[in-house]
């Protein structure tokens, strides 16, 4: 076994310390969902804090809701929808080796997300006009609330850390896409992939969280 | 996995070679086989290198504390630089030491060969780690160098957002930290789900790696939300998005609630790999059996989930409100019963043993007498009224010494010592590691034991001046620590020897009857060159070695 | 055994006291009994069973369902009557009796100001009187302090942005040490405070005779008195060596250079801006951390203050 090893299976990339293929798929998916647990858990601090702010000021949730652009929110939310299904239809083609489908479903993803990612520029940008910045560069007075930057300082957390994600994701899916293109995954081997998706996925969830709690409050 | 192998299973006699020509250790040469090594042994050797070097680093931090105490007014350091030291001192100790102590370095080292693997589930992951961990560490050092973190290791606000900048590199320290922690915990439970050689069904497993499972499901569900706090606090520091700064609205009471819902459950990341560690070394030099093996292993567990229920006990005079503190003592108790069970389950173990008491179990032993003492001073202060009085007190900082180092640190040198053959193929001489164990046992007692009495006594804790009635116990707890410092540098100078000097270790000098020692020491690259096929229990030492096998996975049929 | 017990823990000063101990001398015995009932097993068992040869056999002894019922109850009740003891303990350490004479706490880093009905205060000790509930209501100015009293049992954290309140009832005359216990900097091991039980009558005596300063004593011993009753002995010495403000000796009529390298003659106008918005003229070399006097003090104590710090 141990000059096997060397003469490890390259097309479906076992590495040395696994039995064989299934194992070695089995553990990297097992990883991938543990790993998006640990997310799902450092976004549940912002959720606590969220809602321990909402219960001590409603009223300010109120008012400050009304700053957020809607549309924009609800636009985002069906783009991010959309991307989860066209990274999900690039996960099937490669499974049935349909290379050349599953970069084109990966780009486009990358392209929805690019949208995302413009649409929420937008809503920064008209905020920061308005002077809501988070933290103590805030001095936007449209809000009659003591504490109106505290609202936003969440906001900016939430939206913030969710942003990077994205970008992280972007990142992820233009690696895949290279590999495909290297011809480095297949029908059998597909795991990066698969496991890009499920974090896109996380991504988007995250988000149909975010847009109800931030954007549609009263 | 187990029955899908039957078939092809082969029960054959691996001869051990017992002074292999290459090992782990010297199949490649060079630093960079080492600084670019995915082999967990060596990933395990790095961390523990490490973390020897930052308890070390620690230590000293912590003599010049105890000079500091010796006489109630200031002597050798100021305020301020006292602050930053015991700082220092904790977060190091904390972050850098304890946390990945036993699990990164011992567990990495031996997880995957006590389960017949190669290597753990993500190799490169692994390094991956380390490199976060030292990234991390340098992150900590470039805040003590360029500023002065004085907050305490609890980095309570609003101190923390008021205080010198340099704190902001000292979160970030501890939320890179924090990623490195969550790596090792997720490779650690993938790889026992997955990986177990064939035949090593869950109720075989070593006592060890279920603590390790129980630790990584703790680091896996605590420390993101580490990870969003100390973000929470560089934000407060950076964009003042005053959450936790009641100036601008915020509550610093929500600050201590998030810090310590992490740093509780941290605590016993902290604490259960020393207990695998202690049912191991109780077993083998008892040559018997483990008495309650499930209780053990399903102990940990229950540890784990009930010391995500008792963060509030941190905060019983901190204007909580009544009722939570009145709930979190309620539940503090609970962690007791299983931590109880397993220790009447090792003591169990010994009765009718065959006991050798050799440096290991010495230390296990040790472990034994402090660890009880930390834990039932534990219940003490979980006791609402008397923590009233004690918080906040040397009781305190005694009752986490007792635990934290009698506890933790005294089994990781059992483990290190009982392993030492294995990593190093060498023994180190048993005579001083006796005597280190009986210096250190002694002057830690010394150190700890007079703090208890001032803190009954109302000493409160960070306190860099203290009124002279305390005098004379700080004295004697200076003293003892100093001696603490001398064994541990014996124990430095002797292991060192060994290295060059040692007698040559045979496979299993201790017969033990785990995984590890079915393989020569030091172990070779692969661990074992085939796969194993596990047909005993771990602690069948009623049986005799000599007819201890091994199966193997006849990959030729399979 | 009492007696360790009482070298443990500090004198009982308080109703509240006895209570918590004899919790804690509970807890104690029972830790010691199960503790050592370990420790000795432990002892016989590494004695008795101590390995003879290589080549020991031993029983195969998986498991005791009664042993193993028995230190899962045990354990069990223990800590339930450990829980409810402290429980009964806390209670009536946080519910306050209505009739309580309360004093207002102010906490600022690094030093204490009490509040009395009558408007007075004082800093850094405080005067009760004996065998009747005293509630301290409490806020800080700055970080999170603590307030202790060994004595008492009592122990609250004192915070920001709201106030919180402990009590306690002593039960003799005489002094006890108030600590700081929750870390708030450089001057937190400096933050103590006295307390003073008073018998009632004497404690109304020095109600009314306001913090012990009558009119007509010398201004120098009035400022003295000053200096040590308002705390500013916490941050200056009078020796020369500086603590965490610049030590006085030698202060009037010296040159002092501020931090914006500008120098000043140290003048009774420099003294007393110094005291009343000391953050107007920071000293080069020291946080600008030294509290306003304005309003604490009244004019004669300020020329006080300048008086005795002109003789050293
Ligand atoms: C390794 C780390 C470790 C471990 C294992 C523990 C274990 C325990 N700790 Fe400790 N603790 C710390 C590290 C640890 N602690 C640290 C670092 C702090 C201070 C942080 C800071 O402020 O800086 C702290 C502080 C701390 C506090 C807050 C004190 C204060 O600041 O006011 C409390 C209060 O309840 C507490 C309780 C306990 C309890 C009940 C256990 C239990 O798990 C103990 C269980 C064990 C036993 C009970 C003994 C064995 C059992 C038997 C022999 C059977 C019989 C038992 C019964 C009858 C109950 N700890
Ligand atoms: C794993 C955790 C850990 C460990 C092992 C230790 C180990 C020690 N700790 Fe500490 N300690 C903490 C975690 C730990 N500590 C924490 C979390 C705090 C709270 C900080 C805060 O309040 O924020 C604390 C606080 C703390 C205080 C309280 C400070 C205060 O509140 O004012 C004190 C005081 O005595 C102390 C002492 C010691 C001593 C003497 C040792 C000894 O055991 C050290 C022994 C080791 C050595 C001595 C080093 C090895 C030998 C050498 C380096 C060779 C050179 C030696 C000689 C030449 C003699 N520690
Ligand atoms: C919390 C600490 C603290 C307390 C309490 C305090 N001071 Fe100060 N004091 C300082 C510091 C720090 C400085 C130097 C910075 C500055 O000039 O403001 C200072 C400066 C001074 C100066 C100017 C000295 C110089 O060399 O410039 C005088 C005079 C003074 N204090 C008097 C007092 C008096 C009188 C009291 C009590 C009524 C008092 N201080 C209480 C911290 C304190
Ligand atoms: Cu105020 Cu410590
Ligand atoms: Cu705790």
């Amino acid at each position: 076994m141990g000059n096997q090893t060397v003469t490890a299976d390259k097309k479906t990339h076992l590495q040395h310390h696994f039995v064989d293929a299934d194992q070695q798929f089995e553990s990297s998916k097992l990883g991938m969902w543990i790993f998006l647990v640990t997310e799902v858990l450092m976004f549940g601090g912002l959720f606590v804090a969220y809602i321990i702010y909402r219960s001590w000021h409603p009223d300010l949730f109120q008012l400050a809701a009304k700053e957020l652009n809607t549309i924009l929110g609800a636009t985002n939310t069906v783009v991010l929808i959309a991307s989860s299904l066209t990274i999900a239809l690039a996960i099937r083609n490669v499974q049935l080796d349909k290379i050349k489908a599953s970069i084109n479903y990966m780009a486009t993803t990358i392209a929805l997300a690019g949208v995302f990612m413009v649409i929420k520029y937008i809503e920064y940008t008209e905020k920061f006009a308005k002077g809501i910045f988070p933290g103590n560069a805030y001095y936007y007075d449209g809000i009659d609330h003591s504490m109106a930057s505290n609202f936003f300082s969440i906001y900016y957390m939430m939206t913030g850390l969710h942003g990077i994600h994205v970008l992280m994701g972007m990142a992820l899916i233009s690696w895949m896409i290279l590999k495909a293109k290297r011809g480095a995954v297949h029908s059998s081997y597909y795991t990066p992939v698969e496991n890009t998706g499920l974090f896109w996925h996380l991504v988007d969830i995250i988000w149909i969280f975010l847009f109800p709690l931030l954007y549609l409050i009263d | 996995m187990a029955d899908s192998t039957e078939k092809t299973l082969r029960i054959r006699e691996f001869p051990i070679d017992e002074n292999p020509k290459y090992t782990y250790l010297n199949h490649e040469k060079g630093i960079l086989s080492w600084l670019l090594t995915i082999d967990h042994k060596r990933i395990g050797l790095l961390y523990l290198f490490s973390i020897v070097f930052f308890f070390f680093v620690g230590g000293l931090l912590a003599l010049m504390l105890r000079t500091e105490l010796l006489t109630p007014a200031q002597n050798i350091l100021d305020a301020d630089t006292y602050n930053q030291i015991f700082t220092l001192h904790g977060a190091i100790m904390i972050f850098l030491f304890i946390i990945p102590s036993i699990p990164a370095a011992l567990g990495n080292f031996f997880l995957p060969m006590m389960i017949g693997a190669k290597d753990v589930a993500f190799p490169r992951l692994n390094l991956a780690s380390w490199y976060i961990y030292i990234l991390g560490a340098l992150f900590a050092i470039y805040s003590i160098i360029t500023g002065a973190v004085d907050t305490g290791w609890t980095f309570y606000t609003p101190y923390s957002t008021q205080t010198d900048m340099s704190v902001v590199s000292m979160t970030f320290a501890v939320f890179i930290l924090g990623f490195s922690s969550i790596l090792t915990g997720l490779n650690f439970i993938v790889t026992l789900h997955k990986l177990r050689s064939p035949g090593l069904s869950w109720s075989k497993m070593p006592l060890f790696l279920w603590s390790l499972y129980a630790t990584a499901i703790i680091q896996i569900l605590a420390t993101p939300v580490l990870a969003i706090t100390v973000l929470l606090l560089a934000m407060e520091r950076i964009l003042g998005i005053g959450i936790f700064d009641p100036a601008m609205g915020g509550d610093p009471v929500l600050f201590q609630h998030f810090f310590w819902f992490y740093s509780h459950p941290a605590v016993y990341i902290m604490i259960v790999p020393a207990f695998g560690i202690i049912s191991e070394l109780i077993s083998v030099f008892s040559r018997k059996t483990i008495f309650g093996y499930w209780a053990i292993a399903l102990s940990s567990l229950a540890i784990a989930f009930i010391g995500f229920l008792v963060w509030g006990h941190h905060m019983f005079v901190s204007g909580q409100s009544e009722l939570s503190s009145v709930v979190f003592s309620f539940l503090t108790f609970f962690v007791g019963v299983p931590t109880g069970i397993k220790i009447f389950n090792w003591v169990a173990t010994l009765y009718k043993g065959s006991i050798d008491l050799k440096t290991p179990m010495l230390y296990a032993l040790a472990f034994l007498f402090l660890f009880t003492i930390g834990g039932l001073t534990g219940i003490m202060i979980g006791a609402l009224s008397v923590n009233v009085h004690l918080h906040d007190t040397y009781y305190i900082v005694a009752h986490f010494h007792y635990v934290m180092m009698g506890g933790t640190v005294v089994a990781m040198l059992g483990g290190l010592h009982y392993w030492w053959p294995k990593i190093t193929g060498r023994m180190y001489n048993e005579i001083w590691g006796r005597i280190t164990c009986g210096i250190i046992f002694i002057s830690f007692n010394m150190t700890f034991l007079p703090q208890f009495v001032m803190g009954s006594q109302g000493m409160p804790r960070r306190y860099f001046n203290y009124v002279d009635q305390f005098q004379g116990l700080h004295q004697f707890s200076t003293i003892g620590s100093y001696f603490l410092g001398f064994g541990f540098l014996l124990m430095a100078v002797y292991l060192v020897w060994s290295l060059f000097k040692g007698p040559k270790a045979s496979s299993n000098p201790w017969k033990a009857r785990s995984l590890e020692w079915m393989t020569s020491s030091p172990p070779p690259h692969h661990n074992f060159e085939y796969t194993p096929v596990i047909l005993h229990g771990p602690y069948d030492h009623h049986k005799p070695a000599k007819e201890f096998r091994m199966g193997y996975l006849n990959k030729e049929t399979a | 055994m009492n007696r360790i017990i009482e070298y443990l823990l500090p004198p009982q000063r308080s109703v509240a006291a006895s209570e918590v101990d004899s919790l804690f001398t509970f807890i104690n015995v029972a830790g010691f009994i199960l503790f050592m009932g370990i420790m000795i097993t432990i002892l016989i068992f590494v004695i008795k069973y101590r390995r003879k040869s290589e080549d020991d056999v031993t029983p195969v002894i998986t498991h005791n369902s009664i042993l193993e019922v028995t230190w899962t109850i045990i354990p069990i009740l223990l800590i339930l009557i450990v829980f409810s003891w402290g429980f009964r303990g806390f209670l009536n350490l946080t519910n306050v009796p209505g009739n309580a004479y309360e004093i207002n706490v102010t906490a600022a880093a690094w030093f204490w100001e009490f509040r009395y009905p009558d408007g007075s205060t004082t800093m850094n000790e405080v005067f009760v009187p004996v065998d009747r509930p005293v509630k301290f209501i409490m806020r800080s100015e700055d970080y999170l302090h603590s307030l202790y009293v060994p004595d008492f049992r009592i122990k609250t954290d004192v915070l920001p942005n709201r106030y919180t309140t402990t009590w306690f009832q002593a039960t003799d005359t005489g002094d006890s040490n108030l600590f700081c216990t929750e870390y708030c900097g450089t001057g937190h091991s400096e933050m103590l405070a006295i307390v003073h039980v008073l018998s009632a009558e004497d404690f109304q005596e020095w109600l009314d005779g306001d913090s012990g300063i009558d009119e007509d004593m010398p201004l120098a011993e009035l400022g003295e008195l000053t200096f040590t009753n308002f705390g500013c002995s916490a941050c200056h010495t009078l020796d020369g060596s500086p603590r965490i403000g610049p030590s006085l000796q030698g202060l009037f009529g010296s040159e002092i250079e501020l931090d914006d390298g500008s120098v000043v003659e140290a003048d009774e106008d420099y003294i007393r801006r110094s005291i009343l918005e000391p953050s107007t003229q920071i000293t080069a070399g020291f946080p600008a951390n030294m509290p306003t006097y304005d309003g604490r003090l009244n004019e004669q104590q300020i020329d006080g203050l300048i008086a005795f710090i002109k003789e050293q």
